[in-house]
């Protein structure tokens, strides 16, 4: 897919309304993880609504794409998403983490069958993607199918992740792409501190996979990253998205603390604010 | 009697271990359905994966010593539309990676079927690292889980065909060690359907049995009649869900049952039997089981009657909940 300019802006428009959704839907809950949500907005706008290919209108088409989500506590992205691509409607994201709510508080496939998987507890995403593309290939080896994986960086410290990782260098799937959210930042900590992941592509290469470095913000550098991936035939692909947690909300930016807590009502207005008036600072800086 | 080996009180029964009927149910169920896979975590020829691994290469993934991707990787090629057989000891899949069986597997409700080899004290030698006696605890506790411990090979066999049949998340409990043929080629068997093998006129207590301690159910049950104690014995190999209908019918002849399992006493089947007596027909019962030890080296025989599994200790047991039931 060729990103004109008018393409890139419409993308924009895209990321700025799912950003002021997850804001507000976090406010609502007053529980959620707010920084790997907002970091992921950009990628997961670029998936929705460029690369992946599937169909709101049936959304089991058998012929889609897979988009797992390892890292299931991001899910106000997912659901953010899904709904800006018209899944469902937005009002139903005021619902998300509450009783009766199909948006769990991690993702369940049971309450919404539009996600592939169910996830919260880190590090099994891998291995389910890997399964899918495996899979797939029984039944057609040259399959098109893309199966992505969402993974983020602290769980890249869970040793099943790496598991995984050696099946697929053995297996050695075409049609599988990672995107890690290299955000630098997990609960206690940043991840450098809690346990450190560098040399982080060196890591990926050393289990055979081709490696991408992407700055995670910038539509042009996700595109093309995903274009090189799919076009590597021989290994699977990771892409390590630099991203910045809590992007769009300098207040939030880069701050750990913001990975699992919720902005308050005042903290809310306050990001919604600075959102709108954000202009072109959302592109890679 | 009904549907037993006509051999089953003999010397020379023929024997066989259950894993070896798992591998020619595998191989069936993979010959009637082109989506059965199978993986397995570097334990081919053990967990008897190996024939089914040969006949289909295409469907056969070699997992490495790597128990926690496998459950991942399984419910993603469910997720497919396959039907995977995972397999490794019952030690490591799914004590290993209980919690990938539980989110990957039991929440994503993948038709996912786990098949725990070298379950029991039978592993013998190997000592009780290797000797699982917590799996049926692991599992039946599982939403979504069945669970079912065949008592020899044919009924293995019979049990893998129908949880590649059943759609949703299956765990299949499978013995190292020969041991005796307990049912026929013409036995049924229905996931969820207890078969009552022996049934007396007014029999005094019932011995509800699964896996190996059938056979020694079925021993004691013997030796009882000998000293005029009528016994039941059913084979429960279906733990979850539990044949409400036939242990209750069975238990309401008696009032009095003895639970005997190659597992801990705490969360196996008798504590399944226990919580659905206790709330629909409570009556004594005695657990014969592992209690609360881990296992250690020695002969499969050794090491049953070492932890109170031996026939005599079942005799023991219906003596005493007689006793209670008439105190």
């Amino acid at each position: 897919m060729i990103l004109t300019d008018e393409k890139t802006k419409y993308l924009e428009e895209k990321a700025k309304d799912i950003r002021r959704d997850i804001i507000e839907m976090l406010v609502e809950a007053k529980s959620g993880h707010t920084a790997g949500a907002l970091g992921m907005v950009d990628i997961f706008t670029a998936l929705y609504f460029g690369i992946l290919r599937h169909d709101v209108k049936k959304p089991h088409w058998s012929e889609r794409d897979r988009l797992v989500l390892s890292n299931g506590h991001i899910c106000p992205v997912l659901y953010a998403t899904l709904a800006e691509a018209g899944y469902f409607e937005k009002k139903e994201l005021m619902t998300l983490r509450k009783y009766g709510s199909r948006l769990q508080g991690h993702p369940h496939r049971e309450f919404l069958p539009f996600v592939e998987n169910s996830s919260g507890p880190l590090g099994e995403g891998l291995s389910q993607a890997v399964g899918m593309a495996l899979a797939e290939r029984i039944d057609n080896p040259t399959s098109q199918k893309f199966f992505y994986c969402l993974l983020s960086d602290g769980e890249l410290e869970e040793g099943s992740t790496w598991e995984a990782a050696m099946l697929a260098g053995k297996t050695k799937p075409h049609n599988l792409i990672a995107i890690i959210d290299r955000n630098n930042i997990q609960i206690d900590g940043h991840t450098e501190d809690v346990m450190p992941l560098e040399p982080l592509a060196d890591k990926w290469r050393a289990f055979g996979w081709h490696v991408l470095e992407i700055d995670g913000h910038n539509f042009e550098e996700i595109f093309a990253a995903v274009g090189q991936a799919k076009s590597v035939f021989n290994r699977p692909t990771v892409i390590i998205a630099h991203t910045t947690p809590g992007k769009g909300v300098l207040e939030f930016e880069g701050h750990y603390e913001w990975h699992g807590k919720a902005p308050n009502r005042e903290e809310g207005e306050m990001a919604l604010k600075e959102l709108r008036t954000l202009g072109g600072r959302l592109k890679g800086d | 009697m009904i549907n037993l080996n006509p051999k089953i009180y003999d010397n020379d029964v023929e024997q066989e271990a259950i894993r070896v009927g798992f591998g020619r149910g595998l191989v069936k169920a993979g010959e009637k359905d082109k989506n059965v896979v199978a993986l397995c975590a570097d334990l081919k020829e053990s967990t008897k994966v190996e024939d089914f691994a040969k006949k289909f290469p295409e469907r056969f993934v070699e997992m490495g010593v790597a128990e926690q991707n496998m459950a991942g990787v399984a419910s993603g090629m469910a997720a497919m539309g396959k039907i995977p057989f995972m397999a490794s000891y019952a030690i490591f899949s799914p004590g290993r990676n209980w919690e990938h069986i539980r989110t990957t597997i039991c929440y994503n409700n993948a038709n996912v079927k786990v098949v725990g080899a070298h379950a029991g004290l039978n592993v013998g030698p190997d000592g009780g690292s290797h000797q699982m006696l917590e799996d049926i605890a692991l599992t039946r506790v599982l939403p979504n889980m069945i669970v079912v411990a065949p008592c020899d090979a044919l009924e293995a066999e019979k049990a893998t065909l129908a949880i590649a049949k059943h759609v949703g998340p299956a765990y299949i409990r499978l013995a190292r060690e020969k041991s005796p043929i307990v049912t026929t080629e013409e036995s049924e068997f229905e996931i969820g359907k207890a078969s009552v093998l022996v049934e007396p006129e007014n029999p005094e207590a019932i011995i509800i049995a699964c896996g190996l301690m059938v056979h020694r159910a079925l021993l004691a049950a013997r030796k009882l009649e000998r000293e005029g104690i009528k016994v039941s014995v059913i084979n429960n190999h279906t733990i979850k869900p539990l044949d409400q209908v036939t242990v209750l019918e069975s238990v309401k002849k008696t009032n009095a049952v003895v639970t005997c399992e190659e597992h801990q006493i705490a969360g196996g089947m008798g504590s399944a039997v226990a919580e659905f007596l206790a709330q629909t027909y409570p009556v004594p019962i005695e657990f014969v089981g592992v209690a609360n030890r881990f296992g250690q080296s020695g002969t499969p025989a050794e090491l049953m009657e070492h932890y109170g599994l031996g026939v005599d200790d079942i005799v023991e047991a219906v003596k005493k909940v007689i006793i209670r039931k008439n105190g």
